[in-house]
Protein backbone atom coordinates (compact mmCIF):
# COMPACT_ATOMS: atom_id res chain seq x y z
CA UNK A 1 0.00 0.00 0.00
CA UNK A 2 2.34 2.76 1.16
CA UNK A 3 4.75 1.94 -2.02
CA UNK A 4 1.78 2.44 -4.19
CA UNK A 5 0.99 5.50 -2.58
CA UNK A 6 4.64 6.61 -3.29
CA UNK A 7 4.85 5.94 -6.37
CA UNK A 8 1.57 8.24 -6.76
CA UNK A 9 3.35 10.60 -5.23
CA UNK A 10 5.90 11.28 -8.31
CA UNK A 11 3.98 9.15 -11.00
CA UNK A 12 2.71 12.24 -12.56
CA UNK A 13 6.33 13.90 -12.93
CA UNK A 14 7.74 12.08 -15.44
CA UNK A 15 4.74 11.08 -17.53
CA UNK A 16 4.44 14.29 -19.22
CA UNK A 17 7.41 16.26 -18.46
CA UNK A 18 10.05 14.98 -20.76
CA UNK A 19 13.32 15.82 -19.24
CA UNK A 20 17.15 16.00 -20.15
CA UNK A 21 18.24 12.02 -20.99
CA UNK A 22 20.68 10.98 -18.80
CA UNK A 23 21.07 8.08 -20.52
CA UNK A 24 20.93 8.17 -24.45
CA UNK A 25 22.24 5.20 -26.19
CA UNK A 26 21.82 5.28 -30.16
CA UNK A 27 22.20 1.53 -31.61
CA UNK A 28 24.22 -0.42 -28.99
CA UNK A 29 24.88 -3.76 -29.89
CA UNK A 30 27.16 -6.32 -28.53
CA UNK A 31 28.27 -9.23 -29.84
CA UNK A 32 30.35 -12.30 -28.42
CA UNK A 33 31.56 -14.85 -30.98
CA UNK A 34 28.87 -14.03 -33.15
CA UNK A 35 26.32 -14.38 -30.73
CA UNK A 36 24.34 -11.03 -30.43
CA UNK A 37 23.75 -10.49 -27.00
CA UNK A 38 22.59 -6.76 -27.41
CA UNK A 39 21.11 -6.03 -31.02
CA UNK A 40 21.45 -2.26 -32.10
CA UNK A 41 19.19 -0.88 -28.98
CA UNK A 42 18.11 2.99 -28.39
CA UNK A 43 17.46 4.35 -25.08
CA UNK A 44 16.40 7.45 -23.47
CA UNK A 45 16.32 7.42 -20.01
CA UNK A 46 15.14 10.46 -18.32
CA UNK A 47 16.83 12.27 -15.29
CA UNK A 48 15.12 11.66 -11.64
CA UNK A 49 12.93 8.61 -13.53
CA UNK A 50 13.37 4.76 -12.72
CA UNK A 51 13.49 3.21 -15.48
CA UNK A 52 12.71 -0.74 -15.35
CA UNK A 53 14.48 -2.83 -17.65
CA UNK A 54 12.10 -6.00 -18.36
CA UNK A 55 13.38 -9.11 -19.70
CA UNK A 56 13.71 -13.33 -19.34
CA UNK A 57 16.99 -14.45 -18.40
CA UNK A 58 19.58 -14.03 -21.20
CA UNK A 59 17.37 -11.42 -22.74
CA UNK A 60 20.52 -9.05 -22.96
CA UNK A 61 20.10 -6.84 -19.86
CA UNK A 62 23.26 -7.50 -17.66
CA UNK A 63 25.03 -6.83 -21.14
CA UNK A 64 23.68 -3.43 -21.54
CA UNK A 65 24.15 -2.84 -17.89
CA UNK A 66 28.09 -3.98 -18.61
CA UNK A 67 28.64 -1.51 -21.38
CA UNK A 68 26.70 1.23 -19.94
CA UNK A 69 28.89 1.03 -17.15
CA UNK A 70 31.94 0.78 -18.83
CA UNK A 71 32.80 -2.81 -17.99
CA UNK A 72 32.23 -4.12 -21.75
CA UNK A 73 32.88 -2.47 -24.57
CA UNK A 74 29.94 -2.17 -27.35
CA UNK A 75 30.68 -4.04 -30.80
CA UNK A 76 28.44 -0.82 -32.32
CA UNK A 77 26.79 1.89 -31.79
CA UNK A 78 27.71 4.31 -28.98
CA UNK A 79 25.82 4.98 -25.24
CA UNK A 80 26.13 8.39 -22.88
CA UNK A 81 25.52 8.67 -19.14
CA UNK A 82 25.23 11.98 -18.12
CA UNK A 83 26.91 13.23 -21.00
CA UNK A 84 29.93 11.43 -20.97
CA UNK A 85 30.79 8.81 -23.91
CA UNK A 86 31.52 5.32 -22.21
CA UNK A 87 33.91 4.68 -24.68
CA UNK A 88 35.75 7.59 -25.07
CA UNK A 89 35.14 9.12 -21.44
CA UNK A 90 34.62 5.85 -19.16
CA UNK A 91 36.12 7.74 -15.70
CA UNK A 92 33.82 10.75 -16.47
CA UNK A 93 31.29 7.72 -16.60
CA UNK A 94 32.09 6.09 -13.74
CA UNK A 95 32.50 9.16 -11.19
CA UNK A 96 28.78 9.64 -11.87
CA UNK A 97 27.25 6.28 -11.94
CA UNK A 98 26.82 3.78 -8.70
CA UNK A 99 26.29 0.15 -9.59
CA UNK A 100 24.67 -2.99 -7.90
CA UNK A 101 25.68 -5.96 -10.26
CA UNK A 102 24.00 -9.10 -10.14
CA UNK A 103 25.90 -11.46 -8.42
CA UNK A 104 27.25 -9.76 -4.40
CA UNK A 105 30.59 -7.88 -4.88
CA UNK A 106 31.30 -7.25 -1.47
CA UNK A 107 34.14 -8.35 0.49
CA UNK A 108 32.85 -10.97 2.75
CA UNK A 109 36.40 -10.43 4.86
CA UNK A 110 35.73 -7.00 5.78
CA UNK A 111 33.04 -5.31 7.68
CA UNK A 112 29.96 -3.53 6.74
CA UNK A 113 31.77 -0.21 7.32
CA UNK A 114 34.75 -1.36 5.79
CA UNK A 115 32.83 -2.10 2.82
CA UNK A 116 31.22 1.23 2.49
CA UNK A 117 34.53 2.39 3.88
CA UNK A 118 36.73 1.20 1.01
CA UNK A 119 34.24 2.28 -1.06
CA UNK A 120 34.11 6.03 -0.60
CA UNK A 121 37.58 6.32 -0.41
CA UNK A 122 37.97 4.81 -4.31
CA UNK A 123 35.62 7.72 -4.73
CA UNK A 124 37.31 10.94 -3.44
CA UNK A 125 35.37 11.47 -0.62
CA UNK A 126 37.31 12.54 2.10
CA UNK A 127 36.93 11.99 5.80
CA UNK A 128 34.16 13.90 7.18
CA UNK A 129 32.18 13.05 4.11
CA UNK A 130 32.90 9.35 4.74
CA UNK A 131 31.63 9.29 8.21
CA UNK A 132 28.93 11.02 7.49
CA UNK A 133 28.00 9.43 4.15
CA UNK A 134 28.38 6.23 5.84
CA UNK A 135 25.89 7.06 8.66
CA UNK A 136 23.22 8.18 6.33
CA UNK A 137 23.24 5.44 3.80
CA UNK A 138 23.23 2.66 6.80
CA UNK A 139 20.52 4.15 8.38
CA UNK A 140 18.38 4.79 5.35
CA UNK A 141 19.28 0.78 4.55
CA UNK A 142 18.73 -0.11 8.43
CA UNK A 143 21.96 -1.41 8.96
CA UNK A 144 23.50 0.52 11.61
CA UNK A 145 23.53 -1.88 14.19
CA UNK A 146 25.50 -5.02 12.45
CA UNK A 147 27.60 -2.47 10.57
CA UNK A 148 30.99 -3.79 12.58
CA UNK A 149 30.10 -7.23 11.66
CA UNK A 150 31.86 -8.93 9.00
CA UNK A 151 29.83 -9.44 5.98
CA UNK A 152 30.49 -13.17 5.87
CA UNK A 153 27.88 -13.11 8.65
CA UNK A 154 25.68 -11.40 6.80
CA UNK A 155 22.22 -12.59 4.91
CA UNK A 156 21.22 -12.60 1.66
CA UNK A 157 18.89 -9.71 1.97
CA UNK A 158 21.40 -7.56 4.26
CA UNK A 159 24.09 -8.22 1.46
CA UNK A 160 22.08 -6.77 -0.96
CA UNK A 161 20.85 -3.60 1.44
CA UNK A 162 24.94 -3.16 1.82
CA UNK A 163 25.24 -3.05 -1.93
CA UNK A 164 22.83 -0.52 -2.37
CA UNK A 165 23.96 1.66 0.11
CA UNK A 166 27.54 1.56 -0.98
CA UNK A 167 25.88 2.27 -4.66
CA UNK A 168 25.03 5.53 -3.46
CA UNK A 169 27.08 6.86 -0.83
CA UNK A 170 29.41 8.81 -3.55
CA UNK A 171 26.76 10.63 -4.67
CA UNK A 172 26.21 9.18 -8.21
CA UNK A 173 23.50 10.66 -10.57
CA UNK A 174 22.22 7.43 -11.78
CA UNK A 175 22.60 4.03 -9.53
CA UNK A 176 22.07 1.06 -12.11
CA UNK A 177 20.87 -1.89 -10.21
CA UNK A 178 21.02 -5.26 -11.89
CA UNK A 179 18.29 -7.58 -11.00
CA UNK A 180 18.50 -6.09 -7.31
CA UNK A 181 16.00 -8.69 -5.48
CA UNK A 182 17.03 -11.96 -7.27
CA UNK A 183 16.68 -15.14 -5.20
CA UNK A 184 15.55 -12.85 -2.21
CA UNK A 185 12.30 -13.74 -0.16
CA UNK A 186 8.90 -11.87 -0.90
CA UNK A 187 9.38 -9.94 2.36
CA UNK A 188 13.15 -8.75 2.00
CA UNK A 189 12.16 -8.37 -1.91
CA UNK A 190 9.39 -5.39 -0.51
CA UNK A 191 11.74 -3.54 1.78
CA UNK A 192 14.56 -3.69 -0.65
CA UNK A 193 11.67 -2.14 -3.19
CA UNK A 194 10.86 0.71 -0.87
CA UNK A 195 14.36 1.66 -0.40
CA UNK A 196 15.16 1.95 -3.59
CA UNK A 197 11.95 4.27 -3.84
CA UNK A 198 13.04 6.17 -0.85
CA UNK A 199 16.22 6.69 -2.38
CA UNK A 200 14.71 7.58 -6.15
CA UNK A 201 13.05 10.32 -3.59
CA UNK A 202 14.84 11.60 -1.03
CA UNK A 203 18.22 11.88 -3.34
CA UNK A 204 16.47 12.43 -6.25
CA UNK A 205 18.95 9.61 -7.90
CA UNK A 206 17.89 8.45 -11.21
CA UNK A 207 17.72 4.53 -11.24
CA UNK A 208 18.08 2.33 -13.70
CA UNK A 209 17.28 -1.40 -13.14
CA UNK A 210 16.79 -4.40 -14.56
CA UNK A 211 14.48 -7.16 -13.59
CA UNK A 212 12.87 -10.54 -15.16
CA UNK A 213 10.26 -9.93 -11.95
CA UNK A 214 7.01 -8.44 -13.38
CA UNK A 215 5.61 -6.82 -10.03
CA UNK A 216 8.57 -5.65 -9.75
CA UNK A 217 9.13 -3.53 -12.81
CA UNK A 218 5.45 -2.58 -12.56
CA UNK A 219 6.00 -1.31 -8.72
CA UNK A 220 9.04 0.77 -9.42
CA UNK A 221 9.36 1.95 -12.48
CA UNK A 222 7.78 5.00 -14.24
CA UNK A 223 8.63 3.58 -17.48
CA UNK A 224 9.26 0.03 -18.69
CA UNK A 225 11.59 -1.00 -21.79
CA UNK A 226 10.84 -4.36 -22.48
CA UNK A 227 13.53 -6.48 -23.67
CA UNK A 228 13.38 -9.94 -25.75
CA UNK A 229 16.93 -11.35 -27.51
CA UNK A 230 18.56 -8.56 -27.44
CA UNK A 231 16.40 -6.30 -28.82
CA UNK A 232 13.62 -3.58 -27.02
CA UNK A 233 10.14 -4.10 -27.87
CA UNK A 234 8.54 -1.22 -26.31
CA UNK A 235 9.28 1.61 -23.68
CA UNK A 236 6.59 3.05 -21.85
CA UNK A 237 5.04 3.60 -18.47
CA UNK A 238 3.60 0.65 -16.95
CA UNK A 239 0.25 1.85 -17.15
CA UNK A 240 0.17 3.01 -21.18
CA UNK A 241 1.68 -0.68 -21.48
CA UNK A 242 -1.33 -1.85 -20.46
CA UNK A 243 -4.04 -0.04 -21.84
CA UNK A 244 -2.77 -0.34 -25.28
CA UNK A 245 -3.66 -4.22 -24.90
CA UNK A 246 -6.77 -3.12 -23.73
CA UNK A 247 -8.53 -2.29 -20.49
CA UNK A 248 -9.47 -6.09 -19.37
CA UNK A 249 -8.58 -9.59 -19.95
CA UNK A 250 -10.35 -12.29 -20.20
CA UNK A 251 -8.58 -15.92 -19.91
CA UNK A 252 -10.23 -18.86 -20.36
CA UNK A 253 -9.55 -22.43 -20.96
CA UNK A 254 -11.69 -24.59 -23.26
CA UNK A 255 -12.26 -28.02 -25.60
CA UNK A 256 -10.52 -26.04 -28.69
CA UNK A 257 -8.54 -23.55 -28.21
CA UNK A 258 -7.69 -22.75 -31.46
CA UNK A 259 -10.87 -22.96 -32.88
CA UNK A 260 -12.30 -20.24 -30.88
CA UNK A 261 -9.35 -18.27 -31.24
CA UNK A 262 -9.90 -17.98 -34.83
CA UNK A 263 -13.57 -17.12 -34.50
CA UNK A 264 -13.14 -15.11 -31.66
CA UNK A 265 -10.47 -12.78 -33.65
CA UNK A 266 -12.98 -12.09 -36.29
CA UNK A 267 -15.28 -10.27 -33.23
CA UNK A 268 -15.15 -6.74 -34.16
CA UNK A 269 -15.18 -6.00 -29.88
CA UNK A 270 -12.43 -8.21 -29.35
CA UNK A 271 -8.50 -6.29 -29.78
CA UNK A 272 -6.43 -9.51 -29.70
CA UNK A 273 -6.53 -12.96 -28.82
CA UNK A 274 -3.55 -14.42 -27.51
CA UNK A 275 -3.04 -18.34 -27.16
CA UNK A 276 -0.58 -19.93 -24.83
CA UNK A 277 -0.64 -23.22 -24.10
CA UNK A 278 -4.62 -24.24 -23.11
CA UNK A 279 -5.19 -20.56 -22.25
CA UNK A 280 -6.82 -18.35 -24.23
CA UNK A 281 -6.29 -14.25 -23.46
CA UNK A 282 -8.81 -12.10 -24.77
CA UNK A 283 -8.36 -8.49 -24.44
CA UNK A 284 -11.59 -6.13 -24.48
CA UNK A 285 -13.18 -3.51 -22.99
CA UNK A 286 -15.85 -3.63 -20.61
CA UNK A 287 -14.82 -7.29 -20.19
CA UNK A 288 -17.90 -7.59 -17.71
CA UNK A 289 -19.98 -7.48 -20.48
CA UNK A 290 -18.19 -9.46 -22.57
CA UNK A 291 -18.26 -12.72 -20.21
CA UNK A 292 -21.67 -13.78 -21.86
CA UNK A 293 -21.18 -13.08 -25.27
CA UNK A 294 -18.18 -14.74 -25.37
CA UNK A 295 -19.58 -18.07 -23.51
CA UNK A 296 -22.69 -17.85 -26.07
CA UNK A 297 -20.15 -17.80 -28.81
CA UNK A 298 -18.92 -20.73 -27.91
CA UNK A 299 -21.56 -22.49 -27.03
CA UNK A 300 -23.25 -21.52 -30.84
CA UNK A 301 -19.97 -22.96 -32.17
CA UNK A 302 -19.86 -26.55 -29.54
CA UNK A 303 -16.93 -25.40 -28.13
CA UNK A 304 -16.88 -26.30 -24.39
CA UNK A 305 -15.27 -24.08 -21.64
CA UNK A 306 -14.04 -25.33 -18.86
CA UNK A 307 -13.27 -22.50 -16.77
CA UNK A 308 -13.63 -17.99 -17.58
CA UNK A 309 -11.94 -15.43 -15.65
CA UNK A 310 -11.52 -11.64 -15.86
CA UNK A 311 -8.88 -9.61 -14.86
CA UNK A 312 -6.91 -6.19 -15.39
CA UNK A 313 -4.16 -7.03 -17.92
CA UNK A 314 -0.71 -6.93 -16.00
CA UNK A 315 3.00 -6.51 -17.62
CA UNK A 316 2.66 -10.56 -18.04
CA UNK A 317 -0.23 -9.63 -20.84
CA UNK A 318 2.15 -6.67 -22.32
CA UNK A 319 4.74 -9.10 -22.64
CA UNK A 320 2.95 -12.20 -23.93
CA UNK A 321 1.43 -9.77 -25.91
CA UNK A 322 4.72 -8.67 -27.65
CA UNK A 323 6.96 -11.49 -27.29
CA UNK A 324 4.49 -14.40 -27.64
CA UNK A 325 5.52 -15.86 -24.41
CA UNK A 326 5.41 -15.60 -21.25
CA UNK A 327 8.13 -14.23 -18.95
CA UNK A 328 8.55 -17.14 -16.62
CA UNK A 329 9.08 -19.52 -18.83
CA UNK A 330 12.81 -17.86 -19.18
CA UNK A 331 12.35 -17.75 -23.01
CA UNK A 332 15.56 -19.84 -23.66
CA UNK A 333 17.53 -22.48 -20.54
CA UNK A 334 20.95 -20.35 -20.35
CA UNK A 335 23.39 -23.00 -18.98
CA UNK A 336 25.15 -21.16 -16.32
CA UNK A 337 27.99 -22.95 -14.65
CA UNK A 338 27.62 -23.03 -11.11
CA UNK A 339 30.65 -21.11 -8.64
CA UNK A 340 32.87 -24.08 -8.09
CA UNK A 341 32.85 -24.63 -4.44
CA UNK A 342 36.22 -23.10 -3.75
CA UNK A 343 39.00 -24.22 -1.28
CA UNK A 344 40.64 -20.80 0.22
CA UNK A 345 44.16 -21.28 1.18
CA UNK A 346 43.20 -19.89 4.63
CA UNK B 1 49.22 10.83 -10.13
CA UNK B 2 46.51 12.92 -8.22
CA UNK B 3 45.05 12.10 -4.50
CA UNK B 4 42.60 9.95 -6.12
CA UNK B 5 45.17 7.45 -7.33
CA UNK B 6 47.20 7.45 -3.89
CA UNK B 7 43.81 6.94 -2.11
CA UNK B 8 43.28 3.81 -4.43
CA UNK B 9 46.61 2.54 -3.63
CA UNK B 10 46.06 2.94 0.37
CA UNK B 11 42.72 1.11 0.56
CA UNK B 12 44.25 -1.70 -1.81
CA UNK B 13 46.96 -2.06 0.44
CA UNK B 14 45.12 -1.73 3.98
CA UNK B 15 42.63 -4.04 2.62
CA UNK B 16 44.99 -6.61 1.98
CA UNK B 17 46.15 -5.85 5.66
CA UNK B 18 42.99 -6.26 7.32
CA UNK B 19 42.60 -9.61 5.24
CA UNK B 20 45.88 -11.00 6.40
CA UNK B 21 45.64 -10.09 10.37
CA UNK B 22 41.88 -11.53 9.95
CA UNK B 23 42.80 -15.04 8.57
CA UNK B 24 44.95 -16.17 10.91
CA UNK B 25 44.39 -20.00 9.69
CA UNK B 26 46.36 -18.81 6.90
CA UNK B 27 49.19 -17.54 7.87
CA UNK B 28 49.53 -20.23 10.37
CA UNK B 29 49.77 -22.53 7.02
CA UNK B 30 52.09 -20.43 5.52
CA UNK B 31 54.49 -20.24 8.31
CA UNK B 32 54.01 -23.84 9.49
CA UNK B 33 55.55 -25.30 6.32
CA UNK B 34 59.12 -23.56 6.34
CA UNK B 35 58.86 -23.69 10.45
CA UNK B 36 59.11 -27.80 10.03
CA UNK B 37 61.79 -27.48 7.29
CA UNK B 38 63.92 -25.09 9.83
CA UNK B 39 62.90 -27.54 12.60
CA UNK B 40 63.81 -30.97 10.96
CA UNK B 41 65.91 -30.33 8.05
CA UNK B 42 68.06 -27.54 9.44
CA UNK B 43 68.10 -29.14 12.97
CA UNK B 44 68.09 -32.64 11.49
CA UNK B 45 71.13 -31.96 8.87
CA UNK B 46 72.84 -29.36 11.35
CA UNK B 47 76.47 -31.48 11.49
CA UNK B 48 76.54 -31.93 7.90
CA UNK B 49 79.41 -30.42 5.75
CA UNK B 50 78.44 -29.92 1.99
CA UNK B 51 80.64 -28.58 -0.55
CA UNK B 52 79.80 -25.10 -0.83
CA UNK B 53 79.14 -24.61 2.91
CA UNK B 54 81.90 -22.03 3.84
CA UNK B 55 83.84 -22.67 6.70
CA UNK B 56 82.09 -22.06 10.12
CA UNK B 57 78.46 -22.15 8.24
CA UNK B 58 76.33 -24.56 9.84
CA UNK B 59 73.07 -26.19 7.53
CA UNK B 60 70.76 -24.30 9.48
CA UNK B 61 72.49 -20.95 8.29
CA UNK B 62 72.25 -22.25 5.39
CA UNK B 63 68.58 -23.07 4.94
CA UNK B 64 67.19 -20.25 7.03
CA UNK B 65 67.61 -17.70 3.96
CA UNK B 66 65.97 -20.16 1.76
CA UNK B 67 62.82 -20.72 3.68
CA UNK B 68 62.49 -17.06 4.23
CA UNK B 69 62.67 -16.32 0.40
CA UNK B 70 60.25 -19.14 -0.23
CA UNK B 71 57.74 -17.98 2.20
CA UNK B 72 57.89 -14.37 0.44
CA UNK B 73 57.50 -16.17 -2.70
CA UNK B 74 54.74 -18.46 -1.86
CA UNK B 75 52.82 -15.52 0.16
CA UNK B 76 53.33 -12.96 -2.64
CA UNK B 77 52.58 -15.27 -5.78
CA UNK B 78 49.01 -16.18 -3.33
CA UNK B 79 48.35 -12.29 -2.96
CA UNK B 80 48.86 -11.83 -6.84
CA UNK B 81 46.63 -14.85 -7.81
CA UNK B 82 43.72 -14.01 -5.12
CA UNK B 83 42.55 -11.58 -7.74
CA UNK B 84 41.11 -14.95 -9.28
CA UNK B 85 38.80 -14.93 -6.27
CA UNK B 86 37.88 -11.54 -6.19
CA UNK B 87 37.07 -12.04 -9.61
CA UNK B 88 35.14 -15.35 -8.55
CA UNK B 89 33.60 -13.45 -5.75
CA UNK B 90 32.53 -10.48 -7.42
CA UNK B 91 34.18 -7.58 -5.51
CA UNK B 92 36.63 -7.38 -8.75
CA UNK B 93 33.82 -5.82 -10.35
CA UNK B 94 33.37 -3.36 -7.56
CA UNK B 95 37.05 -2.01 -7.71
CA UNK B 96 37.40 -2.20 -12.20
CA UNK B 97 34.06 0.04 -12.05
CA UNK B 98 35.23 2.86 -9.81
CA UNK B 99 37.22 6.04 -11.56
CA UNK B 100 40.50 4.88 -10.57
CA UNK B 101 43.04 3.57 -12.88
CA UNK B 102 44.05 -0.21 -13.19
CA UNK B 103 47.87 0.79 -12.89
CA UNK B 104 46.81 2.07 -9.13
CA UNK B 105 45.24 -1.21 -8.38
CA UNK B 106 48.08 -3.70 -9.13
CA UNK B 107 49.94 -1.24 -7.78
CA UNK B 108 48.21 -1.57 -4.09
CA UNK B 109 48.02 -5.20 -4.69
CA UNK B 110 51.40 -4.99 -5.05
CA UNK B 111 52.39 -3.46 -1.74
CA UNK B 112 50.13 -5.21 0.16
CA UNK B 113 50.94 -8.38 -1.04
CA UNK B 114 54.62 -7.58 -0.09
CA UNK B 115 54.08 -6.23 3.49
CA UNK B 116 52.06 -9.11 3.84
CA UNK B 117 54.71 -11.33 2.44
CA UNK B 118 57.89 -9.51 4.26
CA UNK B 119 56.00 -9.91 7.79
CA UNK B 120 55.73 -14.21 7.08
CA UNK B 121 59.28 -13.59 6.02
CA UNK B 122 60.66 -11.76 8.67
CA UNK B 123 58.72 -14.55 11.49
CA UNK B 124 60.67 -17.23 9.47
CA UNK B 125 63.82 -15.17 9.96
CA UNK B 126 63.00 -14.55 13.50
CA UNK B 127 62.37 -18.10 14.00
CA UNK B 128 65.84 -19.18 12.46
CA UNK B 129 67.48 -16.91 14.57
CA UNK B 130 65.57 -18.87 17.63
CA UNK B 131 66.56 -22.06 16.40
CA UNK B 132 70.10 -20.35 16.64
CA UNK B 133 71.01 -19.75 12.80
CA UNK B 134 73.80 -17.52 12.62
CA UNK B 135 72.37 -14.26 10.31
CA UNK B 136 74.63 -11.15 9.51
CA UNK B 137 72.15 -8.34 10.75
CA UNK B 138 74.21 -5.90 8.86
CA UNK B 139 73.42 -7.56 5.81
CA UNK B 140 69.22 -7.29 6.86
CA UNK B 141 69.28 -4.08 5.20
CA UNK B 142 70.42 -5.24 1.55
CA UNK B 143 68.16 -8.07 2.24
CA UNK B 144 65.02 -6.38 2.64
CA UNK B 145 65.50 -4.74 0.11
CA UNK B 146 66.47 -7.90 -1.62
CA UNK B 147 63.15 -9.51 -0.11
CA UNK B 148 60.84 -6.48 -1.64
CA UNK B 149 62.21 -6.97 -4.78
CA UNK B 150 61.30 -11.03 -4.41
CA UNK B 151 57.88 -10.08 -3.43
CA UNK B 152 57.40 -7.66 -6.32
CA UNK B 153 58.46 -10.26 -8.50
CA UNK B 154 55.85 -13.15 -7.06
CA UNK B 155 52.88 -10.99 -6.97
CA UNK B 156 53.88 -9.47 -10.75
CA UNK B 157 53.80 -13.43 -11.21
CA UNK B 158 51.08 -14.26 -9.59
CA UNK B 159 48.90 -11.43 -11.07
CA UNK B 160 49.83 -12.45 -14.42
CA UNK B 161 48.83 -15.57 -13.84
CA UNK B 162 45.19 -14.92 -12.68
CA UNK B 163 44.77 -12.26 -15.37
CA UNK B 164 45.02 -15.15 -17.60
CA UNK B 165 43.42 -18.10 -15.47
CA UNK B 166 39.79 -18.47 -14.68
CA UNK B 167 39.80 -21.59 -12.42
CA UNK B 168 41.51 -20.94 -9.55
CA UNK B 169 42.11 -25.12 -9.53
CA UNK B 170 45.05 -23.96 -11.95
CA UNK B 171 46.63 -22.07 -9.27
CA UNK B 172 47.02 -24.98 -7.38
CA UNK B 173 48.21 -27.54 -10.35
CA UNK B 174 50.98 -24.70 -10.99
CA UNK B 175 52.18 -24.40 -7.99
CA UNK B 176 52.41 -28.20 -7.23
CA UNK B 177 53.57 -28.73 -10.90
CA UNK B 178 56.39 -25.44 -11.52
CA UNK B 179 56.95 -23.83 -8.42
CA UNK B 180 57.68 -27.04 -6.34
CA UNK B 181 60.78 -28.28 -8.50
CA UNK B 182 61.71 -24.70 -8.88
CA UNK B 183 62.20 -24.36 -4.95
CA UNK B 184 63.89 -27.47 -5.02
CA UNK B 185 66.24 -26.43 -7.94
CA UNK B 186 66.80 -23.13 -6.51
CA UNK B 187 69.61 -23.51 -3.97
CA UNK B 188 66.81 -23.13 -1.27
CA UNK B 189 67.79 -26.46 0.20
CA UNK B 190 71.30 -27.54 -0.83
CA UNK B 191 74.05 -25.58 -2.35
CA UNK B 192 74.50 -25.58 -6.03
CA UNK B 193 78.20 -26.62 -5.31
CA UNK B 194 77.38 -29.94 -4.13
CA UNK B 195 74.79 -30.60 -7.13
CA UNK B 196 75.55 -32.81 -9.75
CA UNK B 197 76.37 -31.25 -13.14
CA UNK B 198 73.38 -31.47 -14.84
CA UNK B 199 71.57 -30.32 -12.31
CA UNK B 200 73.91 -27.31 -11.85
CA UNK B 201 72.82 -26.64 -15.68
CA UNK B 202 68.81 -26.47 -14.45
CA UNK B 203 69.53 -24.64 -11.45
CA UNK B 204 71.63 -22.10 -13.42
CA UNK B 205 68.13 -21.42 -15.57
CA UNK B 206 66.02 -21.15 -12.94
CA UNK B 207 65.39 -17.91 -11.96
CA UNK B 208 64.88 -18.44 -8.50
CA UNK B 209 68.17 -19.29 -7.40
CA UNK B 210 69.35 -15.68 -8.41
CA UNK B 211 66.54 -14.62 -5.87
CA UNK B 212 67.84 -17.31 -3.55
CA UNK B 213 71.16 -16.67 -3.51
CA UNK B 214 70.70 -13.07 -3.17
CA UNK B 215 69.62 -13.31 -0.31
CA UNK B 216 71.59 -15.84 1.26
CA UNK B 217 74.35 -13.43 0.46
CA UNK B 218 73.27 -10.24 2.45
CA UNK B 219 71.99 -12.13 5.52
CA UNK B 220 75.16 -14.82 5.85
CA UNK B 221 77.87 -13.24 3.70
CA UNK B 222 78.07 -16.22 1.45
CA UNK B 223 77.42 -15.72 -2.23
CA UNK B 224 77.75 -18.75 -4.62
CA UNK B 225 77.10 -15.92 -8.08
CA UNK B 226 78.71 -13.51 -7.99
CA UNK B 227 76.06 -10.39 -5.96
CA UNK B 228 76.07 -8.23 -8.44
CA UNK B 229 74.39 -10.87 -11.27
CA UNK B 230 71.70 -12.07 -8.79
CA UNK B 231 70.99 -8.46 -7.88
CA UNK B 232 70.68 -7.73 -12.11
CA UNK B 233 68.45 -11.20 -12.59
CA UNK B 234 66.57 -9.80 -9.72
CA UNK B 235 65.48 -6.84 -10.90
CA UNK B 236 65.24 -7.74 -14.50
CA UNK B 237 62.92 -10.69 -12.79
CA UNK B 238 60.75 -7.96 -10.64
CA UNK B 239 60.57 -5.85 -13.88
CA UNK B 240 59.43 -8.57 -16.09
CA UNK B 241 57.02 -10.25 -14.17
CA UNK B 242 55.59 -6.78 -13.19
CA UNK B 243 54.99 -5.10 -16.73
CA UNK B 244 53.55 -8.48 -17.87
CA UNK B 245 51.28 -8.54 -15.12
CA UNK B 246 49.93 -5.14 -15.12
CA UNK B 247 49.71 -5.62 -18.82
CA UNK B 248 47.25 -8.61 -18.62
CA UNK B 249 45.45 -7.02 -15.94
CA UNK B 250 44.85 -3.89 -18.34
CA UNK B 251 43.47 -5.91 -20.51
CA UNK B 252 41.48 -8.45 -18.47
CA UNK B 253 37.53 -8.31 -18.16
CA UNK B 254 35.46 -8.51 -15.27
Amino acid sequence: MILLWLQNLYYPLTAEDPRMAIIEARGLTKRFDGLVAVDHIDLDVEEGEIFGFLGPNGAGKTTTIKMLTTLLKPSEGEAKVCGYDVVKQPDLVRKSIGVVFQEPALDDQLTGRENLDFHARLYGLNRREREERIHEVLKLVGLEDRADELVKNYSGGMRRRLEIARGFIHHPRILFLDEPTLGLDVQTRRAIWSYIIELNKREGITIFLTTHYLEEADKLSNRVAIIDDGKILAVDSPRKLKDMIGSDVITLRCSEPNRLKNILESVSWVRDVKRHEEELSIYVEIGETKIPKIIKIAEENGVRISSITLREPTLEDVYLNFTGKKIREEAKPTIRRPPPRLRRWR
Amino acid sequence: MNSLELQAIYVMWMRQLKRFMRARSRLIANIIQPFFFLAFLGLGLRPIKLPGLTTGMSYLDFLAPGMIAMSIIFASMFAGVSIIWDRQFGFLKEILVAPVSRLSIVIGRTFGGATVSIIQGLTILAISILFGAEINLIGLIPGLFMMLLTAFFAVGLGIALASRMEDPHAFSLIMNLIMMPATFLSTAYFPLESAASWLKALIYVNPLTYIVDGLRGCLTSSFSIPPWIDLTVTIFLCTATMSIGTYLFNRSEA
